[in-house]
């Protein structure tokens, strides 16, 4: 690795903290994704990426804000990126997915929050994650209460704007949502000192449309028997996209589905053609969080889609940009972003549709809908989940689980037990 | 053919042969290795029928040690196999409700013993038999004497659902002077709402039947049966019920 010492202290880092996580996450990351099997070359970017993970892009980022650019934290897949990169800025997803940051969190949030809000915390008020460190501002929503409540606290250490995502659906929730993305806009452009024109917010359109896109052949290349790519691969790409250059992000994400796409030319997969094929639904894992798909996969089992923040909900659809004014752009996005399936949005039927429609699409034999601990949200609705998708008798346990590892075990032999009925 | 099913517990180590109609059972505290357990229980088992190791064709290995034990066969879960077992002792049964030490289990079997359902209890404690274990402690008995020491006429409700506070509630209990046996019929009240919680959760279909270390006290048993208001079958030999499954899917080459 690169020295990288320099600029962490100059980030004023807890040195010593961080030294104590840069020691666990390699070995984390050996045991879990280097003893894998036949993985795509088109992994090895991924692999140095994980292996600098507090070093190359941090760097990248302080680079741009040396030249006077400016860089914003967010939270969640509601936040359009295209107004940040349109305004000459860099967008950076920034969920904490380590237990090594929940005890920061739980100093000053309740022991009943989520461990992605706690973890989120912790990496800031911690300072042992130079991705919390460096954003000129963090953008935040109202979405769940835990995250609402936690910004409130995160404000008095950096500067914070709050989406106020709308909850339901009708047409006037869809044009607020519009109005949200204007307020954005003149925050951002403030922020910046960068006008947004109709010219950059197109090309912005495009830039992160074209990440989508090349995550959906990523994706699609997963519907293959047997499965070209692991499910823990596919999870870090994902994973990986939310804070790396979205140009680069397309061109890596894009040469590794030629490659899986040459795969299923040879019928060359890295399980089985008869293995078990897992849907993973539910809240988001945010790196390093490989916890369940690491305990699906150990016992055979391949994950093959995502039905989450970091899977389909993140590059499902796609921005229209045939819109050519301001006015037609920020209306396309709304409709968009309106689009994702969140368990913060009532009635949010239309995600159970998604996990049919995915478990059709995606050939799955059996479904895990799984929620962090103490997310009211996800844990309320997958008992309507498991309800309709019962209706259509495919098999689904639901899992709630942190991030420690207490459970491990116990969770090894819920999903083992699923799998015993999945192959009897 | 002669075959060998062992379950091993968190805190008992379950081992059962199977050699053309004789049957051999031996059950051993799991101790600190699992791995020595298991092979104590192949011993144990091999002497009392006098076969010799390499007459045995399959070994299946369950319950929560059987990760670390290198000479199984195939590994089960805990679940296939209780299923497998009631199966076998009671097939009308549709529902299983197994206890054991650290963790409880409803399980919805069909026709064919397969299972088709099942539910597990979060980490938490409370509802297995690690609880009764604590409380048993603080009541300064062993274990094993809470089902027979428990006077449900006296019945003091505990409240807390956590392990740890429900500890200092009993002992609170015990120096306001309230009768040891009544708090003991709380504590079996306790583990009986929270794994009838989850019985509910599943939908409950009769018979039902109820396996693992706890099924041994009869006070868990009064308690379940009480709050889901149905009759519940504990086999004789209710610890064996995994170990019993684990055998006959060796036996089955499944
Ligand atoms: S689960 Fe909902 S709130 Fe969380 S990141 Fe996804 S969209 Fe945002
Ligand atoms: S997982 Fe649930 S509780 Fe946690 S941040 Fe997301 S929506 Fe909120």
């Amino acid at each position: 690795m690169a020295d990288y010492q320099q600029m962490w202290a100059d980030l004023e880092m807890d040195l010593e903290k961080h030294d104590a996580l840069c020691e666990v996450l390699p070995e984390a990351f050996g045991g879990i994704y280097l003893t894998q099997q036949d993985r795509p070359k088109g992994m090895d970017f991924y692999d140095f990426v994980v292996s600098e993970i507090h070093g190359v892009r941090p760097a990248e980022m302080l680079e741009h804000q040396k030249k006077g650019g400016k860089v914003f934290g967010t939270f969640c897949v509601y936040v359009p990126d295209e107004v940040v990169f349109a305004a000459g800025g860099i967008a950076a997803g920034l969920c904490g997915g380590s237990q090594f940051w929940v005890s920061g969190g739980e100093k000053v949030l309740p022991a009943n929050t989520c461990p992605l809000i706690k973890a989120s915390v912790g990496a800031r008020l911690d300072k042992t994650c130079p991705f919390f460190l460096i954003p000129d501002m963090y953008v935040a929503e109202n979405t769940c209460d835990g995250k609402k409540k936690a910004w409130e606290i995160l404000a008095r250490e950096v500067p914070m704007h709050i989406i106020d995502l709308p909850q339901m659906k009708r047409e006037r929730d869809i044009a607020a949502f519009e109005a949200e993305i204007r307020d954005f806009i003149v925050t951002v452009e403030k922020v910046t000192g960068n006008k947004i024109t109709a010219e950059s917010l197109g090309k912005a359109i495009k830039l992160i449309n074209n990440k989508r896109r090349a995550l959906q052949r990523v994706y699609n290349a997963r519907k293959a028997s047997p499965v070209p790519i692991s499910g823990k691969d596919a999870l870090l790409v994902t994973q990986i996209n939310f804070y790396d250059d979205p140009a680069r992000a397309a061109q890596m994400a894009n040469s590794l589905a030629d490659e899986l796409e040459q795969r299923i030319e040879n019928k060359f997969g890295v399980f089985p053609d008869n293995a078990v094929r897992i849907m993973v639904s539910g809240t988001p894992m945010a790196i390093p969080n490989w916890k369940l798909h690491h305990i699906i996969e150990s016992l055979g089992a391949a994950v093959v889609v995502e039905e989450s923040c970091t899977g389909t909900r993140y590059f499902e659809n796609l921005v229209d940009e045939s819109a050519s004014t301001l006015e037609e752009q920020i209306r396309a996005m709304a409709e968009r972003y309106m689009k994702t399936n969140c368990a913060c949005f009532t009635p949010n039927s239309a995600r159970v549709e998604d996990i049919i429609r995915l478990s059709d699409e995606y050939k799955v034999d059996g479904i895990i809908d799984t929620n962090l601990q103490f997310c009211n949200l996800y844990s309320t609705e997958s008992y309507l989940v498991k309800q309709s998708v019962t209706e259509r008798n495919m098999p689904i346990m639901h899992i709630e689980t942190d991030y420690s590892d207490q459970d491990f075990e116990q969770l090894r032999t819920r999903v083992e037990a699923f799998l015993e009925i999945l192959r009897k | 053919m002669i075959v060998i099913g062992i379950d091993i517990g968190s805190v008992a180590a379950k081992g059962y042969i199977i050699s053309s109609g004789h049957h051999h059972r031996t059950i051993i505290p799991t101790g600190w290795s699992p791995r020595d357990a298991g092979q104590v229980i192949i011993d144990q088992l091999l002497d009392a029928s006098r076969i010799e190791r390499d007459q045995v064709e399959r070994i299946y290995v369950t319950g929560y040690g059987r990760v670390a034990f290198e000479q199984a066969d195939k590994t089960i879960t805990e679940i296939k196999c209780h299923a497998r077992g009631i199966a076998e002792l009671y097939p009308e049964v549709r529902t299983i409700i197994d206890i054991g030490g650290q963790d409880s289990k409803v399980i919805r079997i069909g026709e064919k013993g397969q299972v088709l359902d099942f539910a597990m209890n979060d980490k938490c404690a409370a509802g297995t038999g690690r609880f009764l274990q604590v409380m048993a402690t603080a009541l300064g008995l062993d274990v094993s004497e809470l089902g027979h020491a428990e006077e449900p006429g006296q019945m003091q409700t505990i409240s807390s659902m956590c392990t740890v506070f429900a500890e200092s509630e009993i002992i609170g209990s015990l120096a306001r002077g309230n009768p040891k046996g009544g708090i003991i019929a709380g504590l079996h009240q306790s583990v009986g709402k929270r794994v009838a919680a989850m019985v509910r959760r599943m939908g409950i279909k009769e018979q039902v039947a109820f396996t693992g270390g706890v099924a041994i006290n009869p006070g868990v048993k009064r308690a379940l049966e009480e709050e889901l208001g149905t009759r519940i079958i504990v086999p004789e030999a209710c610890q064996y019920t995994g170990a019993l499954g684990a055998a006959l899917l060796a036996l089955e080459n499944r």
